[in-house]
C-alpha cells in the first residue's frame, strides 16, 4: 500500500522589537541571566502588561506579506498552565480571534513545479523563560520571558520533509525581507512544532497525528520528519496503529521517541485577557502598513533575471538576502557587465564576507567602487588576477580601485613596444621551448606566454602577448 | 479641639498650609492612636513608624522651602494588596509572607508625588476575597463601633482605621463592594470609582475586570480630594481611561435641585434588614427635602448579579493567583518536582476561601463547562450593564442600601459562604457594570451600628455622586459621630 503524509507546522518567530511585548525590558540576546527583567515580565503581584504596538505592526506586516486576511478586531487571551519557566503560570496569547487568518507560501518542488502551502492563522504571544539545569540544582533565566513571538500555523498541506524544508526556507527568507525578525536560528528566533500523519493513497480522512515539539534547526526538522513519516508508515504496514502523542527528536540517535507526559490531556482554560484592550485595526492603518511592503523574494528573483539578464542560479544566490540583492542591483546598474558584477559578488564578495564573519552591511566597498573594479577588467585596464589583488586592498581598507591601480602601478601593460621587449627576451632565453613550438607542440606557446608574464610582473595584457608571440614565431 | 488624628484630610491640609501644625505632629498623633487602640481594633498588619516619621519630616522640610502640594505631609494608610516599594505586601495571605514589593503602585506614586506620607499596611480578607476581613491569614479586625462585630470587607482594615481615627484616610480596593460595604459597616465614606478611572497597576489583582482602587475617608470631601489625586490615565494600565480628571472638590456644594434620583424597586427586598431599610428610606426623604426628584426605576437583571459575579470573578482569580507558586517570591514549600512544589506551596499558603474560589474559577473555565458558565455569565453581565444604561436615561444617580444588614458578629456568616456572598448583593452590580458608587453614613441601628447609603452613578459620574453624597452628608449629623474607642 502507498501512503501520503500530511504535515502541518506551528512556527514561532521572534519579532524584531527593541523591547519586550508587555514591558520596557530590552530583547537583547545573551545577557547574564535575569538581568533583562522587571516586575511585569517576572509576573510580580500587581504588575500589568501593556501592549508593544510594534509587535502588532510586525505581525500584521508579516500577514500582509503572506497574503493573510487581517482581522480588524482581535483580542488577547490567557492560556493557563503551570510550568516553572512561565512567570504568571498563564501565557498571554491569542485564542479564537488571531491577528491574521489564511494566506500561504508558494514553494518550489524538486521537479521545478510549484505548490501553495496554506496558512491557517498567525497570532502573537509572549515567550517564556528558560529552565537551566545544573549538577545539584535547577535555575530559571527569565530574560527571554515576554519576548514577542508570532506563531504561524500552516494547514496540513505539506507532504514531505523536503516540502517542509522548502517551506521553512521560503518563510525565513520572506520574514527577513520584511525585516520582521532577525530569523537567527542559533539565537532561537525561529522554532517550530511539527505535526505529521500519514494516510493510504485514496483515503481522504487524515491519519492520526503526532507532534514534535520545539524543533530549532531546519536540519532537525528535516531529519525528524523523514524518520517520523517512515516510522508511521512502517507501523501501519505492520498492522499497528499510530497513537496521538507528543514525541521528542533525539538528534544524536536520529530517532523520535514518545514523551511520557500526557500532553493531549491539557485543558488551557482560555479566556479573554482582562488587562489588555482588544486590538482594533482601522483599514487606514492596515493600508498604511501595506504601502511599506517589500518586493518578495520570488518576485525579486524573476525581476533581477529579467532586468539584468543574469541566470536563475545567480538570481537565487543573490536574492537569498535582501541586502545582497540590493548591493548587486546597485553594482550592476553601474557596471558594463551585470553578469560580471554577479560573478564578483557571488564568489569573491560573499566568500570573503563569510570567511571574515561579516555582514554585507559591514563591507567597506561601495557598489560604485565594485562597479569601477568590474569595469577596469572589462576595458582591460587590469586583468582578473590583478583585480583580485586590488579587491583585497579595497576589502581591507576601502578606496577607489582606479587610485589603487595607479598608486601601485598595477595597470595592465598594453603598450606593444614594451611587451615586444619582454617577448624578445623570452624567445632569446628559451630556445628549447621555441624549438618545441616550432616543431608543432602547441602547449609550448603557453609556457612562453608564462615567461613573458613573469618578465612583465604580470602586467602584460595576455591577449597582446599571445598575438605578438605567434607573429614572431611564425 | 479635636486631636490631630481625628482630623479629616482637608482639615489637615489646611492646618499644614497655615503651619498650624507639622506633618510630624499629625503622624505622631496617628501613631499614638494606633499604639493606643489598634491592639483592640487590629486594623494594621504592619506600621513602619520610623519611615512614616522620616517621610513626615521630609514633608515639613519641603514645606519650609515653599512647597505646597495638596497632600503634602498628610498620612494615608494602604490596604495590604497595594505595592509600596520596600514595604511588605502580603494581601493578608501566608503565601506572600516575606515578599517585599520592588516597586510602587501607580496610585502610590501619585500619592507620593502629591506629598502624602505612606503609613502602614491595612488588614483585609486574603486576596480581597470576603466581606468581613475574617479571611485574613494574620489577624481579625474588629469593628470600632462594636468590637464583637466584623468591620466588613474585604477592605476591613482600611475602614476600621478611618473609623477609629487610626488614620486620616486610607486606600482600599473594591471588586464587588470591598470599599463600600466596610465603609458602610464602619460609618465612613467609601468610594468605588468607575472602572478605568484609577490605574490598577500595582494593585495585586483579584478579578481584573472588576477591581478598582478607591479612598475610604471621614467625609465626602476627602474622598473627592483623594480621588483627584489618584485618578488618571496610566500607560502601565491599558484599561485606565484617557479622560481628563476634573476638580472633584470644586464641584461639591449646593443642594440637589434639578437632580433625579432613582430607587430601584428590586433593591428593597426580602432579607433587607428593617432598620437598615428604615435608615435608607429616611435618607431618601432627606434627599427629596434637599431638592431632588425621586423616581422609581427597575434593574431587572440585578438578581443574577451575585451568580454572575462568582463566575467571572473566580475565573479571573484562578488565573491571577496562579503566579503564587513559590518559584520567585513569597512562601515556598519544597517538593519532589516543580508540580509537587506548587501543590505543597499553594496548599500551605492559601486559606480556605481563596482555595474555594480558585477551584470554582478553574471549574467554570474548564472545557465542557466554559460555555455554560463563563460565556453565559459574560452575556448576563452585558444585560446588567444595559439595565444601568437604561436607568440612567431616567435619573442622574441611584440610591440603594450598601448592604442588607449592618455589621454582624464574628463567625456569624463564616460557615455559610453563600450567606456571606449575598451580603454584596447591592454593591456587586456596580462592579459588573463598571460604573461608580459611594457609600455615605446614613444613620445607626438601635444597637448603634452604622448604616450606609449607596449612591450609584453612571460611568465617570463621580462628580455627580460626590455632590449628592456631600449635600446629604452636610445636611445630616451622621459623619460627626465617632465610636467610643476613638480619641
Amino acid at each position: 500500500m502507498n501512503f501520503v503524509a500530511n504535515i502541518g507546522l506551528e512556527v514561532h518567530v521572534q519579532l524584531k522589537t527593541r523591547t519586550k511585548i508587555f514591558c520596557g525590558c530590552p530583547t537583547t540576546f545573551g545577557a547574564p541571566p535575569n538581568t533583562r527583567v522587571c516586575p511585569v515580565c517576572l509576573g510580580y503581584p500587581g504588575a500589568m502588561p501593556a501592549m508593544n504596538s510594534e509587535a502588532i505592526r510586525l505581525t500584521v506586516f508579516s500577514g500582509l506579506m503572506l497574503g493573510c486576511k487581517i482581522n480588524p478586531y482581535s483580542k488577547m487571551d490567557r492560556k493557563n498552565y503551570y510550568y516553572p519557566d512561565m512567570p504568571k503560570n498563564y501565557q498571554i496569547s491569542q485564542y479564537d480571534q488571531p491577528l491574521c487568518l489564511g494566506g500561504g507560501i508558494e514553494i518550489k518542488l524538486a521537479d521545478g513545479s510549484k505548490k501553495m502551502i496554506g496558512l491557517t492563522r498567525i497570532h502573537i504571544e509572549e515567550d517564556v523563560g528558560k529552565n537551566m539545569h545544573f549538577a545539584a540544582s535547577s535555575g530559571i533565566d527569565f530574560n527571554r520571558a515576554g519576548t514577542p513571538l508570532m506563531e504561524i500555523v500552516t494547514e496540513p498541506d505539506i507532504a514531505s520533509a523536503d516540502e517542509a524544508l522548502a517551506f521553512l526556507e521560503a518563510l525565513k527568507e520572506i520574514l527577513a525581507y520584511g525585516g520582521v525578525s532577525d530569523v537567527n536560528l542559533e539565537e532561537g528566533n525561529l522554532r517550530c512544532d511539527v505535526n505529521s500523519s500519514v494516510r493510504p493513497v485514496g483515503q481522504d480522512k487524515l491519519g492520526t497525528k503526532t507532534e514534535l515539539k520545539n524543533m530549532n534547526t531546519f536540519k532537525g526538522v528535516y531529519r525528524a520528519l523523514s524518520y517520523e513519516i517512515t516510522r508511521q508508515i512502517s507501523e501501519l504496514e505492520k498492522g499497528g496503529r499510530i497513537r496521538q502523542e507528543t514525541r521528542r527528536w533525539d538528534d544524536l540517535a536520529g530517532v523520535t521517541l514518545a514523551m511520557r507526559s500526557k500532553e493531549e490531556a491539557h485543558d488551557y482554560r482560555y479566556f479573554p485577557e482582562p488587562d489588555l484592550l482588544p486590538i482594533v485595526l482601522t483599514p487606514a492603518q492596515i493600508d498604511d502598513w501595506a504601502r511599506a511592503l517589500p518586493e518578495l523574494p520570488e518576485n525579486r528573483r524573476a525581476r533581477m533575471m529579467r532586468d539584468y539578464g543574469i541566470p536563475e542560479y545567480d538570481a537565487n544566490v543573490l536574492a537569498v538576502d535582501q541586502a545582497v540583492a540590493n548591493y548587486f542591483e546597485a553594482t550592476a546598474k553601474l557596471s558594463k557587465s551585470a553578469k560580471s558584477a554577479s560573478n564578483w559578488i557571488m564568489t569573491t564578495v560573499l566568500a570573503k564576507l563569510t570567511e571574515q564573519h561579516l555582514a554585507i552591511g559591514e563591507l567597506k566597498i561601495t557598489p560604485a567602487q565594485l562597479a569601477s573594479l568590474v569595469n577596469l577588467v572589462e576595458v582591460k585596464i587590469i586583468n582578473i588576477s590583478t583585480a583580485k589583488e586590488v579587491f583585497e586592498i579595497m576589502f581591507a581598507q576601502g578606496g577607489e580601485p582606479e587610485e589603487i591601480v595607479k598608486a601601485k602601478g598595477l595597470a595592465q601593460v598594453s603598450d606593444t613596444g614594451a611587451i615586444e621587449k619582454f617577448v624578445d627576451e623570452a624567445i632569446a632565453a628559451n630556445a628549447k621551448t621555441v624549438a618545441d613550438y616550432k616543431g608543432g607542440k602547441e602547449a609550448a606557446l603557453k609556457a612562453l606566454i608564462g615567461q613573458v608574464m613573469k618578465l612583465s610582473k604580470g602586467k602584460a595584457n595576455p591577449g597582446l602577448v599571445n598575438d605578438l608571440l605567434k607573429r614572431k614565431l611564425s | 479641639m479635636a486631636n490631630l488624628n481625628q482630623l479629616t484630610v482637608a482639615e489637615a491640609a489646611e492646618k499644614l498650609a497655615k503651619r498650624a501644625c507639622s506633618s510630624e505632629d499629625i503622624v505622631r498623633a496617628v501613631l499614638s492612636s494606633i499604639e493606643k487602640t489598634d491592639k483592640q481594633v487590629g486594623a494594621y498588619l504592619t506600621v513602619d513608624a520610623e519611615s512614616a516619621l522620616a517621610q513626615a519630616r521630609a514633608a515639613d522640610t519641603a514645606r519650609t522651602k515653599g512647597e505646597n502640594k495638596p497632600l503634602l505631609g498628610v498620612p494615608i494608610g494602604m490596604k495590604d494588596l497595594l505595592n509600596v516599594k520596600r514595604q511588605p505586601c502580603t494581601c493578608a495571605s501566608k503565601i506572600l509572607n516575606g515578599y517585599v514589593a520592588p516597586y510602587d503602585a501607580t496610585v502610590v506614586a501619585k500619592l507620593r508625588a502629591a506629598g502624602a506620607v505612606l503609613l502602614g499596611r491595612l488588614n483585609m480578607d486574603e486576596f480581597a476575597m470576603g466581606g468581613s476581613t475574617e479571611n485574613s491569614a494574620y489577624q481579625p479586625t474588629r469593628n470600632p463601633w462594636d468590637l464583637s462585630r466584623v468591620p466588613g470587607g474585604s477592605s476591613g482594615g482600611s475602614a476600621a482605621a478611618v473609623a477609629a481615627d487610626e488614620a486620616l484616610a486610607t486606600l482600599g480596593s473594591d471588586t464587588g463592594g470591598s470599599i463600600r460595604q466596610p465603609a458602610g459597616f464602619c460609618g465612613c465614606v467609601g468610594l468605588k470609582p468607575t472602572y478605568g478611572r484609577v490605574s490598577r497597576y500595582g494593585l495585586t489583582a483579584f478579578a481584573s475586570s472588576l477591581d478598582q482602587i478607591g479612598p475610604l475617608t471621614k467625609t465626602v470631601r476627602d474622598s473627592a480630594l483623594l480621588l483627584g489625586a489618584i485618578s488618571g490615565r496610566d500607560e502601565m494600565d491599558s484599561t485606565s481611561l484617557d479622560v481628563p480628571v476634573p476638580d472633584y472638590v470644586a464641584q461639591l456644594g449646593g443642594d440637589l435641585k434639578g437632580l433625579r434620583l432613582g430607587l430601584p424597586r428590586e433593591y428593597f427586598i426580602e432579607g433587607l434588614d428593617a432598620e437598615v431599610e428604615q435608615s435608607v428610606r429616611v435618607a431618601v426623604a432627606k434627599c427629596r427635602e434637599l431638592g431632588a426628584e425621586i423616581v422609581e426605576i427597575s434593574l431587572p437583571h440585578s438578581k443574577y448579579a451575585v451568580a454572575v459575579y462568582y463566575i467571572i470573578a473566580t475565573a479571573e482569580a484562578s488565573a491571577n493567583l496562579a503566579r503564587f507558586d513559590g518559584v520567585r517570591y513569597g512562601l515556598r514549600v519544597d517538593g519532589e518536582d516543580p508540580l509537587d512544589q506548587y501543590g505543597k506551596t499553594r496548599a500551605a499558603g492559601f486559606g480556605q476561601e481563596v482555595k474555594r474560589r480558585i477551584i470554582l474559577g478553574t471549574y467554570v473555565l474548564s472545557s465542557g463547562y466554559h460555555d455554560a458558565y463563563y460565556l453565559r455569565a459574560q452575556k448576563v453581565r452585558t444585560l446588567i450593564r444595559r439595565d444601568f444604561e437604561a436607568a440612567f436615561k431616567q435619573c442622574d444617580a441611584i440610591l440603594t442600601p450598601v448592604a442588607p444588614t449592618a455589621a454582624y458578629k464574628f463567625g456569624e456568616k463564616l460557615a455559610d459562604p453563600l450567606k456571606m456572598y449575598l451580603g454584596d448583593i447591592f454593591t456587586i452590580p456596580v462592579n459588573l457594570a463598571g460604573i461608580c458608587g459611594v457609600s455615605v453614613p446614613c444613620g445607626f441601628t438601635s444597637e448603634k451600628l452604622p448604616v450606609g447609603l449607596q449612591v450609584i452613578g453612571p460611568a465617570l459620574g463621580e462628580n455627580v455622586i460626590l455632590k449628592i453624597g456631600h449635600a446629604y452628608e452636610q445636611a445630616t449629623p451622621w459623619h460627626k459621630e465617632k465610636p467610643e474607642i476613638s480619641g
